[in-house]
């Protein structure tokens, strides 16, 4: 949202050169959303409202939890209810608090078009610059999670900022803030993987055996991690990507095809060039002119001298 | 429009307008398409007041090529019908090269060429006109999946670039055959010209005593 920022960046959309990166002691953050513990309260929905000053509209009610239906300009975090009922017959209600999983290789980023709309922080964030923003959705595309909604009253694209603007002063995200029950919790990555294993075994001796963390190679980890009871089955959490990865058509359009379209522009100029060089211009001759002056008066072609100034033929 | 003793219309005005309407809005398209396709041309989006107000721009000036290039095609697709004789000229495109255009197949209104350039425009223009709506995330961003979105933009994006080579390869033969340039700016061309380039579209002219640009239905006598 801002860019007033204590941290370096280390990546910085549509922009070629390598940016300002001295301040390399920065942690790799994460928050870790332990989804066996949540009870589905909403109160971190309503401190990332409360704190980043968002007031959806009120919508409407369509039978189930989910409360907006989804996320949106201004619901940058939402709790997504699944009713699951596994092997053995019981039901299971998943709750998964959805929003911006900070990608370490962050596919917003990479598709958007604008210098410097997308950024991302030493210690991980990805953080969308608002004003830097163009609004064409390229970050829609790029993201393997969709999350980023564009606004439809001022064309720019929002989701979660991890609470950039409180973490750089050492503060943790507002939904880790206002959890009551410690199922979201904010730290270095390190130390988050670590609690996550230790959770995993205690799920693991409670029966739950495919306990597991959710922190996709296919984008080079995340810096928003799962614990999920069923982390061989991602999907049954409201769709949660079993293997998240930037779209190959995405990964080409803003990769190979790039500087292969450049290249083959300049080639057709200089080729243009080349050839004008070699074998010059095209030049109509005295004895083309003769020799069309001749066909037309051997066609006893209409007496020219009112030619100058006829109306012309309308195809 | 002042003009030389004995010249032939190459062009109508209405052609002539209709070409350049299309002309300004495909290098306008051209312009504001590559500040969002790579970060190394994103200042072309100066020329249109930024980032978002190039953004904004670009789909209604496609909008206008449509329409302006579909004025084209109803005024040339007659003229483009593929022939015998542009199979032979293409097979010939070396000497055509080279400025040694005796021994080429005389060539009718446009060559082989100029019906490449009509006929795959008119294959790239609609392509990137559907494409394009599917990517104009204004009005019609939650029309389609995102899978289908990431498909049109890589599809537009191809279409484009092949546009653009097409239109430089079009650009450089008006600058290298003489005398193109304005046919399409002042709608004229010399008979020896005709002769040089379009010889049977300079005979079907003369048998029927027609100054241009299509001939008449009868032959005079």
């Amino acid at each position: 949202m801002s860019n007033l920022q204590s941290q370096d960046y280390i990546r910085i959309s549509a922009t070629t050169t390598t940016p300002p990166s001295a301040r390399s002691w920065e942690d790799q953050v994460a928050k870790l959303i332990d989804v066996t513990r949540c009870i589905g309260c909403k109160a971190c929905q309503a401190a990332c409202m409360e704190w980043n000053d968002l007031r959806d509209e009120v919508g409407y009610f369509e039978g189930t939890y989910d409360n907006p239906l989804d996320l949106d300009p201004h619901t940058w975090t939402l709790m997504r209810f699944t009713e699951y009922v596994d092997d053995k017959g019981d039901l299971e209600w998943l709750i998964r608090k959805d929003g911006c999983m900070h990608c370490e290789d962050p596919g917003c980023l990479k598709a958007c078009p604008a210098p410097g709309a997308i950024v991302q922080y030493a210690n991980g964030i990805v953080d969308f610059i608002s004003q830097n923003c163009i609004g064409c959705g390229y970050c829609v595309k790029g993201c393997p999670f969709n999350i980023p909604r564009i606004s439809q009253v001022d064309h720019k694209s929002y989701k979660c900022t991890l609470c950039s603007d409180r973490v750089a002063v050492g503060l943790e995200p507002a939904c880790v803030k206002a959890c009551p029950t410690g199922a979201i919790m904010f730290g270095s990555k390190k130390d988050m993987t670590h609690w996550a294993g230790e959770r995993i075994v205690d799920l693991k001796s409670r029966g739950f055996e495919n306990a597991g963390l959710y922190d996709p190679p296919g984008v080079d980890g995340t810096h928003v991690m799962y614990v999920l009871h069923h982390a061989d089955k991602p999907e049954i959490y409201a769709g949660l990507p079993q293997h998240p990865k930037i779209s190959a058509t995405v990964e080409f359009w803003k990769g190979l095809i790039k500087p292969v379209a450049l290249a083959g522009i300049a080639a057709a100029a200089i080729s243009g060039f080349l050839h004008w060089v070699i074998a010059g211009p095209n030049v109509v001759q005295p004895e083309d002119e003769q020799a069309a002056e001749d066909v037309l008066k051997a066609n006893d072609f209409p007496e020219t001298g009112d030619r100058g100034h006829q109306t012309e033929h309308p195809t | 429009m002042t003009r030389p003793y004995g010249t032939l219309t190459r062009n109508s005005t209405v052609t002539r307008l209709n070409h350049w309407l299309t002309a300004g809005c495909f290098v306008l398209l051209m312009l504001s398409g590559l500040s969002m396709f790579d970060p190394l041309l994103f200042w072309l989006s100066s020329l249109f007041g930024g980032g978002e107000s190039a953004r904004a721009v670009h789909p209604w000036i496609g909008v206008v090529l449509l329409i302006s290039y579909a004025g084209l095609i109803i005024q040339f697709w007659r003229d483009n019908l593929w022939t015998k004789d542009d199979t032979a000229w293409t097979m010939a495109i070396d000497k055509v090269l080279e400025n040694k255009e005796e021994g080429v197949p005389e060539v009718a209104r446009f060559n082989a060429g100029q019906k490449f350039v009509f006929w795959s425009m008119a294959l790239l223009v609609p392509v990137l006109f559907f494409t394009g709506l599917v990517i104009w995330e204004y009005y019609f961003g939650t029309y389609t999946s995102i899978p289908t979105q990431r498909a049109a933009l890589l599809i537009h994006s191809l279409a484009a670039i092949a546009a653009i080579i097409i239109w430089i390869v079009h650009v450089y033969a008006a600058i290298w055959v003489r005398g193109s340039m304005r046919a399409m700016t002042q709608g004229w061309v010399t008979p020896g010209w005709a002769w040089r380039h379009h010889r049977k579209w300079f005979r079907s002219l003369a048998t029927t005593g027609s100054t241009g640009p299509r001939p008449n239905a009868t032959p005079r006598k």
